[in-house]
Protein backbone atom coordinates (compact mmCIF):
# COMPACT_ATOMS: atom_id res chain seq x y z
CA UNK A 1 0.00 0.00 0.00
CA UNK A 2 1.26 3.42 -0.98
CA UNK A 3 -0.19 6.84 -0.56
CA UNK A 4 -0.49 9.60 1.94
CA UNK A 5 -2.51 9.83 5.11
CA UNK A 6 -3.41 13.41 4.12
CA UNK A 7 -6.18 12.05 1.92
CA UNK A 8 -7.77 10.21 4.86
CA UNK A 9 -7.64 13.50 6.74
CA UNK A 10 -9.26 15.24 3.81
CA UNK A 11 -12.00 12.63 3.78
CA UNK A 12 -12.67 13.31 7.45
CA UNK A 13 -12.61 17.07 6.96
CA UNK A 14 -15.11 16.83 4.09
CA UNK A 15 -17.75 15.31 6.40
CA UNK A 16 -18.51 18.63 8.05
CA UNK A 17 -18.99 20.69 4.87
CA UNK A 18 -20.98 17.79 3.40
CA UNK A 19 -23.46 17.87 6.25
CA UNK A 20 -23.50 21.66 6.20
CA UNK A 21 -24.26 21.90 2.48
CA UNK A 22 -27.00 19.32 2.90
CA UNK A 23 -28.57 21.37 5.67
CA UNK A 24 -28.43 24.55 3.58
CA UNK A 25 -30.20 23.05 0.57
CA UNK A 26 -32.68 21.25 2.83
CA UNK A 27 -33.55 24.56 4.43
CA UNK A 28 -33.93 26.18 1.00
CA UNK A 29 -36.20 23.37 -0.18
CA UNK A 30 -38.31 23.69 2.96
CA UNK A 31 -38.59 27.42 2.57
CA UNK A 32 -39.50 27.29 -1.11
CA UNK A 33 -42.00 24.48 -0.50
CA UNK A 34 -43.77 26.54 2.14
CA UNK A 35 -43.63 29.81 0.24
CA UNK A 36 -42.78 29.37 -3.45
CA UNK A 37 -42.81 33.12 -4.18
CA UNK A 38 -39.91 33.65 -1.74
CA UNK A 39 -37.58 31.67 -3.99
CA UNK A 40 -35.94 34.71 -5.59
CA UNK A 41 -35.02 36.06 -2.16
CA UNK A 42 -33.93 32.79 -0.57
CA UNK A 43 -31.81 31.39 -3.38
CA UNK A 44 -29.02 34.04 -3.34
CA UNK A 45 -28.69 33.67 0.44
CA UNK A 46 -28.49 29.90 0.05
CA UNK A 47 -25.75 30.28 -2.55
CA UNK A 48 -23.72 32.60 -0.32
CA UNK A 49 -24.02 30.13 2.55
CA UNK A 50 -23.19 27.27 0.22
CA UNK A 51 -20.05 29.07 -1.01
CA UNK A 52 -18.87 29.75 2.54
CA UNK A 53 -19.50 26.16 3.65
CA UNK A 54 -17.88 24.65 0.60
CA UNK A 55 -14.86 26.88 1.19
CA UNK A 56 -14.00 24.61 4.14
CA UNK A 57 -13.96 21.52 1.93
CA UNK A 58 -11.88 23.32 -0.69
CA UNK A 59 -9.39 24.54 1.92
CA UNK A 60 -9.17 20.97 3.18
CA UNK A 61 -8.41 19.72 -0.32
CA UNK A 62 -5.71 22.35 -0.79
CA UNK A 63 -4.04 21.54 2.52
CA UNK A 64 -4.28 17.82 1.82
CA UNK A 65 -2.42 18.25 -1.46
CA UNK A 66 0.03 20.96 -0.36
CA UNK A 67 1.16 19.94 3.12
CA UNK B 1 0.29 3.12 -23.33
CA UNK B 2 -0.45 -0.57 -22.86
CA UNK B 3 3.22 -1.21 -22.25
CA UNK B 4 3.43 0.62 -19.00
CA UNK B 5 0.10 -0.79 -17.94
CA UNK B 6 1.39 -4.31 -18.38
CA UNK B 7 4.77 -3.56 -16.84
CA UNK B 8 6.15 -5.82 -14.17
CA UNK B 9 5.23 -3.34 -11.44
CA UNK B 10 1.53 -3.95 -12.09
CA UNK B 11 -1.19 -1.38 -12.36
CA UNK B 12 -0.16 2.28 -12.35
CA UNK B 13 -3.14 4.45 -11.44
CA UNK B 14 -3.57 7.70 -13.41
CA UNK B 15 -2.52 10.80 -11.53
CA UNK B 16 -2.00 14.52 -11.82
CA UNK B 17 0.79 13.88 -14.32
CA UNK B 18 -1.77 12.80 -16.93
CA UNK B 19 -3.01 16.39 -17.07
CA UNK B 20 0.39 17.85 -17.95
CA UNK B 21 0.32 17.66 -21.71
CA UNK B 22 3.48 18.60 -23.60
CA UNK B 23 3.31 21.63 -25.92
CA UNK B 24 2.46 20.67 -29.48
CA UNK B 25 5.03 23.13 -30.85
CA UNK B 26 8.28 22.11 -29.19
CA UNK B 27 9.99 25.01 -27.46
CA UNK B 28 6.84 27.16 -27.22
CA UNK B 29 5.76 26.50 -23.65
CA UNK B 30 2.31 28.13 -23.87
CA UNK B 31 1.23 26.23 -26.99
CA UNK B 32 -0.55 23.43 -25.14
CA UNK B 33 -3.86 21.69 -25.69
CA UNK B 34 -5.74 23.61 -22.94
CA UNK B 35 -4.60 26.96 -24.37
CA UNK B 36 -5.74 25.87 -27.81
CA UNK B 37 -9.08 24.71 -26.39
CA UNK B 38 -9.63 28.02 -24.63
CA UNK B 39 -9.00 29.84 -27.91
CA UNK B 40 -11.27 27.43 -29.75
CA UNK B 41 -14.06 27.97 -27.23
CA UNK B 42 -13.94 31.74 -27.81
CA UNK B 43 -14.20 31.16 -31.57
CA UNK B 44 -17.09 28.72 -31.07
CA UNK B 45 -19.04 31.07 -28.78
CA UNK B 46 -18.53 34.20 -30.89
CA UNK B 47 -19.23 32.26 -34.07
CA UNK B 48 -22.38 30.66 -32.71
CA UNK B 49 -23.94 33.85 -31.40
CA UNK B 50 -22.99 35.81 -34.52
CA UNK B 51 -24.49 33.08 -36.68
CA UNK B 52 -27.64 32.76 -34.58
CA UNK B 53 -28.27 36.51 -34.48
CA UNK B 54 -27.44 37.31 -38.12
CA UNK B 55 -31.10 37.86 -39.09
CA UNK B 56 -32.66 38.88 -35.79
CA UNK B 57 -36.17 37.99 -36.91
CA UNK B 58 -39.16 38.89 -34.77
CA UNK B 59 -40.34 35.30 -35.13
CA UNK B 60 -37.05 33.53 -34.38
CA UNK B 61 -35.65 30.61 -36.27
CA UNK B 62 -34.68 27.50 -34.33
CA UNK B 63 -31.06 28.56 -33.87
CA UNK B 64 -32.01 32.09 -32.89
CA UNK B 65 -34.53 30.75 -30.40
CA UNK B 66 -31.90 28.52 -28.82
CA UNK B 67 -29.38 31.36 -28.56
CA UNK B 68 -32.00 33.71 -27.14
CA UNK B 69 -33.14 31.22 -24.50
CA UNK B 70 -29.57 30.56 -23.44
CA UNK B 71 -28.96 34.30 -23.16
CA UNK B 72 -32.27 34.83 -21.36
CA UNK B 73 -31.37 32.13 -18.86
CA UNK B 74 -28.25 34.01 -17.81
CA UNK B 75 -30.03 37.35 -17.89
CA UNK B 76 -33.13 36.36 -15.93
CA UNK B 77 -32.17 33.62 -13.51
CA UNK B 78 -28.58 34.66 -12.83
CA UNK B 79 -28.11 38.39 -13.36
CA UNK B 80 -31.53 39.86 -12.61
CA UNK B 81 -32.38 37.61 -9.67
CA UNK B 82 -29.00 38.14 -8.01
CA UNK B 83 -28.08 41.74 -8.74
CA UNK B 84 -31.49 43.41 -9.04
CA UNK B 85 -32.28 46.58 -10.95
CA UNK B 86 -28.75 47.47 -12.00
CA UNK B 87 -28.03 44.13 -13.63
CA UNK B 88 -27.75 45.46 -17.20
CA UNK B 89 -24.33 47.02 -16.68
CA UNK B 90 -22.77 43.73 -15.58
CA UNK B 91 -24.67 41.44 -17.94
CA UNK B 92 -22.04 41.25 -20.73
CA UNK B 93 -19.39 40.00 -18.33
CA UNK B 94 -21.72 37.43 -16.77
CA UNK B 95 -22.90 36.11 -20.15
CA UNK B 96 -19.34 35.84 -21.45
CA UNK B 97 -18.21 34.17 -18.23
CA UNK B 98 -21.04 31.62 -18.24
CA UNK B 99 -20.61 30.52 -21.83
CA UNK B 100 -16.82 30.49 -21.68
CA UNK B 101 -16.84 28.19 -18.65
CA UNK B 102 -19.69 26.07 -20.01
CA UNK B 103 -18.07 25.40 -23.40
CA UNK B 104 -14.68 24.76 -21.84
CA UNK B 105 -16.20 22.32 -19.35
CA UNK B 106 -18.13 20.51 -22.08
CA UNK B 107 -14.83 19.97 -23.89
CA UNK B 108 -14.18 17.40 -21.16
CA UNK B 109 -16.84 15.10 -22.65
CA UNK B 110 -16.78 16.12 -26.31
CA UNK B 111 -15.14 13.17 -28.15
CA UNK B 112 -12.79 15.24 -30.33
CA UNK B 113 -11.34 17.29 -27.47
CA UNK B 114 -11.77 15.13 -24.34
CA UNK B 115 -10.00 17.49 -22.02
CA UNK B 116 -11.66 19.98 -19.66
CA UNK B 117 -9.69 23.21 -20.00
CA UNK B 118 -10.50 24.17 -16.43
CA UNK B 119 -8.63 21.15 -15.07
CA UNK B 120 -5.49 23.26 -15.52
CA UNK B 121 -5.61 25.53 -12.51
CA UNK B 122 -4.35 28.62 -14.35
CA UNK B 123 -7.58 29.11 -16.29
CA UNK B 124 -10.00 29.23 -13.33
CA UNK B 125 -7.46 31.34 -11.43
CA UNK B 126 -7.45 33.95 -14.20
CA UNK B 127 -11.26 33.95 -14.33
CA UNK B 128 -11.51 34.28 -10.55
CA UNK B 129 -8.97 37.13 -10.64
CA UNK B 130 -11.13 38.99 -13.17
CA UNK B 131 -14.22 38.47 -10.99
CA UNK B 132 -12.27 39.52 -7.89
CA UNK B 133 -10.99 42.74 -9.46
CA UNK B 134 -14.49 43.42 -10.82
CA UNK B 135 -16.36 43.18 -7.54
CA UNK B 136 -13.67 44.96 -5.53
CA UNK B 137 -13.50 47.87 -7.97
CA UNK B 138 -17.29 48.10 -8.12
CA UNK B 139 -17.41 48.25 -4.33
CA UNK B 140 -14.63 50.84 -4.11
CA UNK B 141 -16.09 53.05 -6.83
CA UNK B 142 -19.52 52.83 -5.21
CA UNK B 143 -18.62 53.42 -1.56
CA UNK B 144 -15.11 54.88 -1.75
CA UNK B 145 -12.02 52.96 -0.62
CA UNK B 146 -12.45 53.34 3.13
CA UNK B 147 -16.22 53.33 2.89
CA UNK B 148 -16.21 49.97 1.15
CA UNK B 149 -13.85 48.31 3.60
CA UNK B 150 -15.72 49.84 6.52
CA UNK B 151 -19.00 48.51 5.16
CA UNK B 152 -17.39 45.12 4.58
CA UNK B 153 -15.62 44.75 7.93
CA UNK B 154 -17.98 46.61 10.26
CA UNK B 155 -21.54 45.71 9.29
CA UNK B 156 -24.11 47.65 11.30
CA UNK B 157 -26.41 46.02 13.82
CA UNK B 158 -23.67 44.02 15.54
CA UNK B 159 -22.65 44.59 19.18
CA UNK B 160 -19.35 46.51 19.39
CA UNK B 161 -17.48 43.81 21.32
CA UNK B 162 -17.91 41.35 18.44
CA UNK B 163 -16.05 43.58 15.98
CA UNK B 164 -12.49 42.51 16.96
CA UNK B 165 -13.48 38.97 15.99
CA UNK B 166 -15.78 39.80 13.09
CA UNK B 167 -13.74 42.43 11.22
CA UNK B 168 -10.69 40.27 10.38
CA UNK B 169 -12.92 37.32 9.54
CA UNK B 170 -15.04 39.39 7.18
CA UNK B 171 -11.94 40.85 5.58
CA UNK B 172 -10.39 37.40 5.09
CA UNK B 173 -13.56 35.84 3.75
CA UNK B 174 -14.23 38.64 1.27
CA UNK B 175 -10.77 39.53 0.04
CA UNK B 176 -8.84 36.27 0.33
CA UNK B 177 -11.18 33.29 0.58
CA UNK B 178 -13.58 34.37 -2.18
CA UNK B 179 -11.15 34.35 -5.14
CA UNK B 180 -9.38 31.22 -3.88
CA UNK B 181 -12.56 29.19 -3.47
CA UNK B 182 -14.03 30.54 -6.70
CA UNK B 183 -11.09 29.27 -8.72
CA UNK B 184 -10.42 26.08 -6.81
CA UNK B 185 -14.06 24.95 -6.78
CA UNK B 186 -14.15 24.97 -10.58
CA UNK B 187 -10.65 23.49 -10.86
CA UNK B 188 -11.20 20.71 -8.33
CA UNK B 189 -14.52 19.65 -9.83
CA UNK B 190 -13.18 19.46 -13.37
CA UNK B 191 -9.91 17.83 -12.30
CA UNK B 192 -11.50 15.23 -10.04
CA UNK B 193 -14.27 14.43 -12.53
CA UNK B 194 -11.83 13.85 -15.36
CA UNK B 195 -9.49 11.85 -13.14
CA UNK B 196 -12.40 9.63 -12.09
CA UNK B 197 -13.15 8.87 -15.74
CA UNK B 198 -9.46 8.15 -16.37
CA UNK B 199 -9.38 5.72 -13.46
CA UNK B 200 -12.30 3.75 -14.87
CA UNK B 201 -11.11 3.84 -18.50
CA UNK B 202 -7.52 2.83 -17.75
CA UNK B 203 -8.61 0.39 -15.05
CA UNK B 204 -10.93 -1.30 -17.55
CA UNK B 205 -8.12 -1.44 -20.08
CA UNK B 206 -5.81 -3.03 -17.52
CA UNK B 207 -8.41 -5.61 -16.50
CA UNK B 208 -9.19 -6.62 -20.07
CA UNK B 209 -5.53 -7.45 -20.64
CA UNK B 210 -5.43 -9.77 -17.63
CA UNK B 211 -5.42 -13.54 -18.17
CA UNK B 212 -8.39 -15.54 -16.92
CA UNK B 213 -12.04 -14.74 -16.23
CA UNK B 214 -11.25 -11.39 -14.61
CA UNK B 215 -11.31 -10.03 -18.20
CA UNK B 216 -15.11 -9.77 -18.00
CA UNK B 217 -14.89 -7.02 -15.41
CA UNK B 218 -13.14 -4.66 -17.86
CA UNK B 219 -16.19 -3.89 -20.00
CA UNK B 220 -18.22 -3.42 -16.82
CA UNK B 221 -15.81 -0.65 -15.82
CA UNK B 222 -16.38 0.93 -19.24
CA UNK B 223 -20.14 0.77 -18.70
CA UNK B 224 -19.51 2.71 -15.51
CA UNK B 225 -17.72 5.34 -17.60
CA UNK B 226 -20.95 5.78 -19.57
CA UNK B 227 -22.92 6.32 -16.36
CA UNK B 228 -20.25 8.63 -14.98
CA UNK B 229 -20.33 10.78 -18.13
CA UNK B 230 -23.91 11.76 -17.34
CA UNK B 231 -22.87 12.74 -13.82
CA UNK B 232 -19.97 14.68 -15.34
CA UNK B 233 -22.32 16.47 -17.75
CA UNK B 234 -24.47 17.56 -14.81
CA UNK B 235 -21.44 18.75 -12.84
CA UNK B 236 -19.99 20.63 -15.81
CA UNK B 237 -23.16 22.63 -16.38
CA UNK B 238 -23.66 23.12 -12.64
CA UNK B 239 -20.15 24.46 -12.08
CA UNK B 240 -20.52 27.00 -14.90
CA UNK B 241 -23.80 28.08 -13.27
CA UNK B 242 -22.34 28.27 -9.75
CA UNK B 243 -19.30 30.28 -10.85
CA UNK B 244 -21.52 32.82 -12.61
CA UNK B 245 -24.09 33.01 -9.81
CA UNK B 246 -21.39 33.58 -7.19
CA UNK B 247 -19.76 36.30 -9.31
CA UNK B 248 -23.16 37.96 -9.67
CA UNK B 249 -23.77 37.69 -5.92
CA UNK B 250 -20.36 39.17 -5.10
CA UNK B 251 -21.10 42.08 -7.44
CA UNK B 252 -24.50 42.47 -5.75
CA UNK B 253 -22.80 42.47 -2.36
CA UNK B 254 -20.39 45.19 -3.49
CA UNK B 255 -23.30 47.28 -4.79
CA UNK B 256 -25.45 46.90 -1.67
CA UNK B 257 -26.33 50.24 -0.14
CA UNK B 258 -27.79 49.24 3.19
CA UNK B 259 -24.89 50.59 5.27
Amino acid sequence: MEGTLNLVGYGLSAIGPGIGIGLIWAALLNGVARQPEARGMLQPMAFIGFALTEALAILGLVFALVL
Amino acid sequence: MTEWLLAETGYTPPGAGDFELPPFISGVSWATKPALLALLSVIIIVGFFTFAMRKRALVPSRVQFFAESAYAFVRNTIARDSIGEEYRKYLPYLVALFFFILVNNLFGLFPLTLFPTMSRVGFPMALAAISWITFLSIGISRHGFFGYFKAMMFPPGVPAYVYPLLAPLEFLSTVLVRPVTLSLRLFANMFAGHLLMLVFVLGGEYLIHQPGPVKIVGPVAWLFVLALSFLELLIQVLQAYIFTVLTALYIAGALADEH
